[in-house]
């Protein structure tokens, strides 16, 4: 835990967030309405004697009493994918419609893509990339099971990602999930800080701001970026928006979010961020008895 | 003029045998009427999709835009063997699309449906339709829902569910 020292100076009720994060999670699964509408899956849950309970911000998104959330016909059947309450935040803040080109650029394994074919009810086109070929298979995986129709998987580093392959030349909408230092996942997987170091934060800082960067190129003027991570780490996640607000065409925009969270910070070890960051959220354990997590979205300008 | 099958790359199925430029590829009029002879699913329900060709044989049905030929990993999902004698649907396919099926269907008791999906064969005595690739089926909470292929033979159901995907599920 001793990384997170760091934070003390912005965390509010730092001792109740540093015991939030010494706790086990549930077991937090999402209904994939590809395959059931929420009433079905619900009764096939009810069906298998399985106990659930709905979160309060989304009727989708499911704690679930089981120790096995694999083994269940819910599960085989694609009904439900387990995935952690504040990783289902990120689509929902793309706010993706049906029929429109989305790029999910850092999409393994597929929980957050195949979330957004859903929310698009499985009809437009979603590009699912990842750098990593073993964890494509996961990610193809989870997509046939689930049912996406609408997602094409692509294996490239989405820092110069060309769209050439496709027969259009930008997105309506990106989700930027970066791949992060992971501290906000400390719950599920205990051994998140082991590798934790400053220099890290900043090697990864680097690859975040020629991800994001080259997510805002290939959106539309008016579009829409989602920048998102699993960690605390001002310098992944302030400072990243920071760069590309000031690299390229965006702006920082409001978003409704109905899970307590605090806003984005303006001020870091001695840097100060545009007063615009405070639109961003900062999702602690504490706050809903979830995972960390850092949102941030952003409207492509000319 | 006929070329070989590039098993590296999609293509998109022709849509009828006249536009067939590679040899031994289906055409997306023998999918879409294969479904609907075998299956009884209404040939409608793919008109907002296409076929693609990967692998030798492997078909596949996307709903988003591309072109072809395309060389990505993967495009919407995996849904029919060709190539072979007895053409054979996938798992995933028949979990998503055969809701629609109304012929070549058959429902499981309880148990037959779990040991179907932990993936074991069983004796099926009762089943008089055609013999062949079935869809196997459930009910879920008072609804009809199909668990993957079947190969049935001489009264015996054999799963086909891939290792993967199967499970030992316990109700």
């Amino acid at each position: 835990m001793e990384p997170l020292e760091r934070y003390r100076p912005i965390i509010d009720d730092f001792e109740d967030f540093l015991a939030a994060c010494q706790r086990p999670l549930g077991n937090a699964v999402r209904v994939n309405t590809i395959k059931a509408s929420v009433d079905r899956a619900l009764a096939a849950l009810e069906a298998e004697g399985l106990a659930y309970e709905q979160a309060d911000w989304n009727p989708r998104v499911l704690d679930l009493e089981t120790d096995a959330p694999g083994s269940t016909w819910t599960s085989f059947h694609g009904f439900t994918h387990g995935q952690e309450e504040v990783s289902a935040v990120p689509p929902v803040v793309l706010d993706p419609q049906p029929g429109e080109r989305v790029w999910d650029c850092c999409a393994a394994p597929g929980g957050k893509a195949t979330q957004l074919a859903a929310l698009m009810d499985d009809r437009g086109t979603v590009v699912a990339n990842d750098n990593n070929l073993g964890r494509i298979s996961a990610l193809r995986f989870n997509a046939e099971r689930l049912g996406a129709t609408s997602l094409a998987v692509t294996n490239e580093d989405a820092r110069n990602y060309s769209l050439e392959r496709f027969e259009f030349d930008e997105f309506d909408r990106t989700l930027v999930d970066a791949p992060c230092s992971c501290e906000g996942t400390i719950r599920k997987n205990p051994d998140a800080l082991d590798n934790w170091s400053e220099g890290h934060v900043s090697s990864v800082a680097g690859i975040q701001k020629g991800i994001i960067r080259r997510a805002i190129q290939a959106t539309r003027e008016g579009g829409t970026v989602v920048y998102s991570t699993c960690t605390f780490a001002p310098e992944e996640n302030e400072a990243v928006v920071q760069h590309a607000v000031d690299e390229e065409d965006c702006r920082v925009v409001d978003f409704a979010l109905e899970l307590e969270h605090a806003p984005g910070l303006t001020e870091w070890d001695g840097r100060s961020f545009d007063s615009s960051l405070e639109k961003a959220a900062r999702i602690y354990p504490h706050h809903n008895d979830t995972g960390g997590f850092f949102v941030a979205k952003l409207e492509v300008t000319a | 003029m006929s070329h070989d099958n590039d098993g590296q790359r999609f293509d998109r199925l022709p849509a009828t045998a006249d536009e067939r430029t590679v040899g031994g590829r289906a055409t997306r009029e023998e999918v879409v009427d294969y479904f609907a002879d075998r299956f009884g699913i209404p040939p409608a329900t793919f008109d907002d999709y296409t076929f693609w060709e990967k692998g030798a044989g492997k078909i596949w049905v996307y709903g988003g835009e591309a072109s072809t030929p395309l060389e990505i990993e993967a495009i919407g999902m995996t849904c029919l063997r060709t190539r072979q004698e007895h053409w054979k649907p996938t798992t995933d396919f028949v979990q998503r699309f055969g809701r629609a099926a109304t012929a070549c269907v058959i429902d499981l008791a309880p148990a037959e449906a779990r040991r179907f999906a932990a993936g074991a064969d069983q004796e099926i005595p009762r089943w008089d339709g055609d013999w062949g690739y079935l869809i196997a089926a459930h009910d879920v909470a008072g609804e009809r829902e199909p668990i993957g292929v079947g190969l049935y033979v001489h009264g015996e159901l054999r799963s086909m569910v891939p290792k993967g995907r199967q499970r030992d599920l316990e109700s």
